[in-house]
């Protein structure tokens, strides 16, 4: 056994692990201790010993000793507690149950715990991440852009408030199902949309965090098999991340979507993501906004070259996602289908209307989509102001320079516009999810 | 689990309800104390007078230092409480839903702090 592929066992274990050591142990900070010394006693034992035959259940029962050994511990320097030391070791001595269904079942409890709404969203994300997915508190802070010993003051306030204020350990109540799994689905989606597009830094993409995310759906889907919304969100990612490679250049610039070499796109992410919009969109009942989104990035995706898209399509579908969940996101997306089907003047009257109506103030993309707007309107002065208006609103490197790209075709009075759009479709969407 | 369920509201704006629309109110918080005495779920609850009737008491350095109000820099103030007992926070978080200035201001869910 190598390090490598210990680790690799923990990653995929880890979740499910913990999950089970919640339910037996009755205690979120109780578990993850518990589960790090079985990590520490496997690190020591599994190089030269070899791999158990069921690592998931050594891990569990392994750590359920640890969680007895650690209450015992501190009931004996307390000097009381007995009835709990009583009641844990009654509930942990349970036959330990590590089969697929009852493992899949602590995993939805811990999903839905990590993303209740009595957290900030930033929160949710946070302990999903670590806890669900198995990143390590350096890992989640990575990805949040904080410090590490910040990222661990979050993770632990939270993890007390579980225990402090009740949150219970269970999958909602068929009543209140429906809310807290689009509650799931919006925490997975941020992490993909942070994943394809950051937020700030150097890098555009975050391949790492749009995977998880991906890695998440795919298990709730399998957790919670024929919901439609589950699956449009899965079939959404999937369209979009396959269009990963061809998104930038090796020198980390963007590449704009008419000029992405399509075969690089993942052919076998695509046939996945477009039968599963398929079967999203046959689910009973109205439509679902993720499966329609998903239903635009298929058209996107099934498109020869950009020319070619069915354009009339996508702005009819932006017409159904205004209907079934309006927001200020959609109508920007909406408007700049429209540019491509009815032309660029009537896409910004559009524009100018939802800012007056001061729908997205301070949404970082609205400039970037009038700039271009006016850019194709051969307006170029009004065009160099918003590519400014742009610059300023981003954090993100790649982006910036892109807009100075922009900036220099209109100095040197570029060869005539060209029709484009100016970013990329998950990231207008983020907000409108 | 004991939880504390804070009423806040603005309670200018509630001083301007007419006779029927107070009345209305009073029946239906009524019936909602009567359900939560009937589940069980109900310990205590009170509702206040206004922040005008309020003082407000600080001791520095030995000295006792007496103000008026809260004042109300705030847009809603508290003007009532229940104290429930409830399964865990999603059965306080439904009870809390269903108390009815939930509608008109917003309620705030505390845990009671257990010693043991």
């Amino acid at each position: 056994m190598t390090p490598t592929e210990i680790g690799k066992i923990f990653r995929d274990e880890a979740g499910r692990a913990l999950a089970t050591l919640i339910r037996l142990v009755g205690d979120f900070d109780l578990a993850e201790d518990a589960l790090q010394d079985a990590v520490a006693v496997a690190l020591e034992r599994w190089p030269d010993g070899g791999l158990p035959s069921n690592p998931r259940a050594w891990l569990v029962n392994v750590g359920r000793n640890k969680a007895i050994d650690r209450v015992r511990r501190n009931a004996a320097f307390r000097g009381k507690q007995h009835e709990l030391v009583h009641e844990l070791l009654l509930n942990a001595s349970a036959p330990c149950e590590t089969a697929d269904s009852v493992v899949g079942d602590d995993m939805l409890r811990l999903i839905f715990t990590c993303c209740h709404p009595s957290f900030a969203a930033e929160v949710q994300v946070a302990l999903t991440l670590r806890t669900v997915c198995g990143l390590t508190t350096a890992q989640v802070a990575r990805a949040f852009l904080v410090g590490e010993d910040a990222m661990a003051q979050r993770l632990l306030r939270a993890k007390q408030k579980i225990r402090l204020a009740g949150i219970p350990y269970e999958v909602p109540e068929r009543e209140t199902l429906a809310p807290r799994l689009h509650g799931v689905l919006a925490v997975i989606y941020l992490v993909f949309t942070e994943g394809y597009v950051a937020t700030s830094g150097g890098d555009l993409m975050r391949p790492d965090l749009a995977r998880e995310a991906i890695r998440l759906a795919r298990l709730l889907d399998a957790l919670m098999p024929g919901r439609g919304e589950i699956k449009g969100l899965l079939a959404l990612m999937l369209l979009h991340d396959s269009r990963r490679a061809g998104r930038e250049t090796a020198g980390g610039d963007i590449v704009l979507l008419e000029e992405q070499d399509r075969t690089l796109w993942d052919r076998g992410q695509i046939s996945e993501g477009l039968q599963l919009v398929e079967e999203a969109l046959r689910m009973p009942g109205r439509p679902q906004s993720y499966a329609v989104q998903a239903a635009i990035a298929a058209l996107h995706a099934r498109a020869s070259s950009f020319e070619d898209t069915d354009w009339p399509q996508i702005a009819g579908l932006y017409e159904v996602l205004l209907r079934i969940s309006p927001s200020p996101v959609i109508e920007l997306n909406h408007a700049a289908a429209v540019s491509m089907v009815d032309g660029p003047a009537r896409a910004l009257d559009l524009v100018n209307a939802l800012e007056a109506r001061g729908g997205l103030k301070g949404y970082e993309l609205l400039p970037a989509v009038r700039a271009d707007l006016l850019r194709r309107l051969g307006r170029n002065d009004a065009a160099r102001e918003a590519y400014r208006a742009a610059t300023a609103a981003t954090q993100l490197e790649p982006l910036r320079r892109f807009y100075a790209r922009r900036i220099a075709e209109l100095d040197r009075g570029a060869d005539g516009p060209s029709p484009s759009l100016p970013a990329t479709n998950a990231k207008r969407l983020r907000k409108g999810a | 689990m004991q939880y504390l369920l804070m009423i806040y509201q603005n309670e200018v704006e509630y001083a301007k309800n007419d006779a029927a629309t107070n009345q209305k109110m009073l029946e239906e918080y009524g019936a909602f104390t009567q359900s939560i005495i009937q589940s069980g779920n109900f310990k205590a609850a009170d509702r206040l007078r206004p922040t005008a009737t309020g003082t407000t008491v600080r001791v520095r350095d030995g000295k006792t230092l007496t103000t008026d109000g809260p004042f109300a820099e705030t847009r809603e103030q508290l003007g009532g409480y229940y104290l429930i007992e409830a399964k865990d926070l999603d059965a306080a978080l439904a009870i809390a839903a269903r108390i009815p200035s939930a509608r008109i201001g917003s309620i705030e869910v505390r845990p009671i702090w257990v010693y043991d």
